[in-house]
């Protein structure tokens, strides 16, 4: 039988790859200390396709896509889900600080429990009837979205021994081209399992780190309803040159 | 401004990405449909069974402006209606199933001819992009590869209007993956 696999052997990995970070903006598909990266990343550098078509332009989505009421994660089902009613807003703009306007953003995320309506989720943390956890919206002319949702619950996994995944929202974002796109994660400030936690860490440069968090914003708290956060978004790639020379 | 940086998609989206008919671009006896269909491989050539898949494409004229109504929506009780059957949106969705196996049903592109396909998996921390030649085309990025790295892009014909292509994250047979930064 081999030793469980313990939290400070993980955080020992996390912190030897933090020292040793490149300063990349996101994380390395090879992170071991994601054990489940191991068997799932290339070996083989990318290859930069001398020209690109399909890549640079993307899907579109309309006001047949989505409804008013998929924006409100609290709304779904006849009574209202447990747990801290919350907000969150902020805007989806390119690297040249370009609103990406009309476009799809959907998210997914656990009950204030920390269990997901997934039959593979298995943490005895109870399922909430009125509350699924998934929403979409679309983006305005300003590239900004709107959820009010509940804040989700921390949760465990069989990383290692003790394993928790600070509480967090999954995002998916389209931009205007393919090359755009986005699947990432929003954490709430000053969650102490941020050290502990190998997906948050595997992007190693602090600077980009920071910004998976979202930052309280009292001016978005509405009085006796809600908590506001702030979150924004810049979609990576293609670059400028790719978008010009058509390459 | 620096980029948001990518985290894995995890293993529970499934109640929250997929969407019924989320890989048939076409219904089913359109003229000229292709079914385009496979398994993602991770490096010990196990089935992953926790891959999503995405298809952007042009349409069979080239178009590559896409169309809404992919995830398209029943204003009365907020349920996917499904696409309306005509439209063509060129943008496709597809799970694979637990056994890691996906199906695309949909037309050759016209214009640039493949199929963009983006990778997303439990395990995989930031997305892959690959593509779908359905023939070997000879463009640009097929005549830069090696034969055998080459071969990766191309969908095999199975049968009459059948192509099969697999995605292997590591090792063996690799998938070429892409560069788009
Ligand atoms: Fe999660």
């Amino acid at each position: 039988m081999p030793e469980p696999l313990s939290q400070e052997t993980i955080s020992r990995e996390i912190a030897e790859l933090a020292a040793r970070s490149d300063g990349g903006d996101h994380p390395s598909r090879d992170y071991p200390p994601y054990r489940s990266s191991g068997l799932r990343h290339p070996h083989r550098p990318l290859v930069a396709p001398p020209e690109a078509y399909a890549e640079l332009r993307g899907p579109v989505f309309g006001a047949s896509d989505v409804t008013p009421l998929d924006a409100d994660l609290t709304r779904q089902h006849p009574g209202e889900p447990l747990g801290e009613r919350i907000t969150v807003t902020g805007r989806v703009v390119d690297r040249d600080g370009r609103p990406v306007r009309g476009q799809l953003v959907e998210v997914w995320q656990a009950n204030a429990s920390g269990r997901y309506p997934h039959q593979r989720d298995q943490h005895p943390a109870p399922l909430d009837p009125n509350f699924t956890g998934t929403g979409r919206c679309l983006t305005d002319d300003d590239g900004r979205y709107a959820f009010t949702t509940i804040k989700p619950g921390a949760y465990p996994w069989k990383n290692h021994v003790n394993a928790w995944r600070p509480a967090h929202i999954h995002f998916s974002v389209f931009g205007t081209a393919f090359a755009q796109r986005l699947v990432t994660q929003m954490y709430f400030p000053g969650d102490p399992l941020f050290p502990y936690d190998p997906i948050l860490q595997s992007v190693t440069d602090d600077k980009a780190r920071e910004r998976l968090v979202a930052a309280y914003d009292h001016e978005l708290s509405r009085p006796e309803w809600s908590l506001g956060y702030r979150w924004d978004i810049v979609l990576d790639g293609p670059s400028a040159t790719w978008m010009e020379e058509g390459r | 401004m620096r980029p948001t940086p990518s985290q894995t998609v995890g293993p529970f989206y499934g109640y929250a990405l997929p969407f019924r008919g989320g890989g048939d671009l076409v219904p089913p006896g359109h003229p000229g449909a292709v079914s385009v269909h496979g398994y993602v491989y991770d490096g010990a050539g196990d089935p992953v069974p926790d891959a999503l898949l995405e298809f952007w494409q042009a349409d069979e004229a080239g178009n590559l402006d896409g169309r809404p109504g992919s995830m398209r929506r029943d204003d009365v009780d907020g349920s996917f209606a499904g696409r309306d059957g005509v439209t063509f949106t060129g943008f496709a969705r597809v799970a694979t199933d637990l056994g890691g196996h996906w199906t695309l049903r949909t037309v050759r592109p016209g214009g640039p001819p493949y199929i963009a396909v983006c990778v997303f998996a439990r395990g995989l921390l930031h997305h892959l992009y690959t593509r779908v030649y359905l023939e070997d085309a000879g463009d640009a990025l097929l005549t830069s590869l090696p034969a055998d790295r080459r071969a990766t892009l191309v969908a095999a014909p199975e049968r009459d209007g059948v192509f099969r292509f697999d995605v292997r994250l590591q090792g063996e047979g690799e998938t070429v993956f892409l560069d788009l930064g």
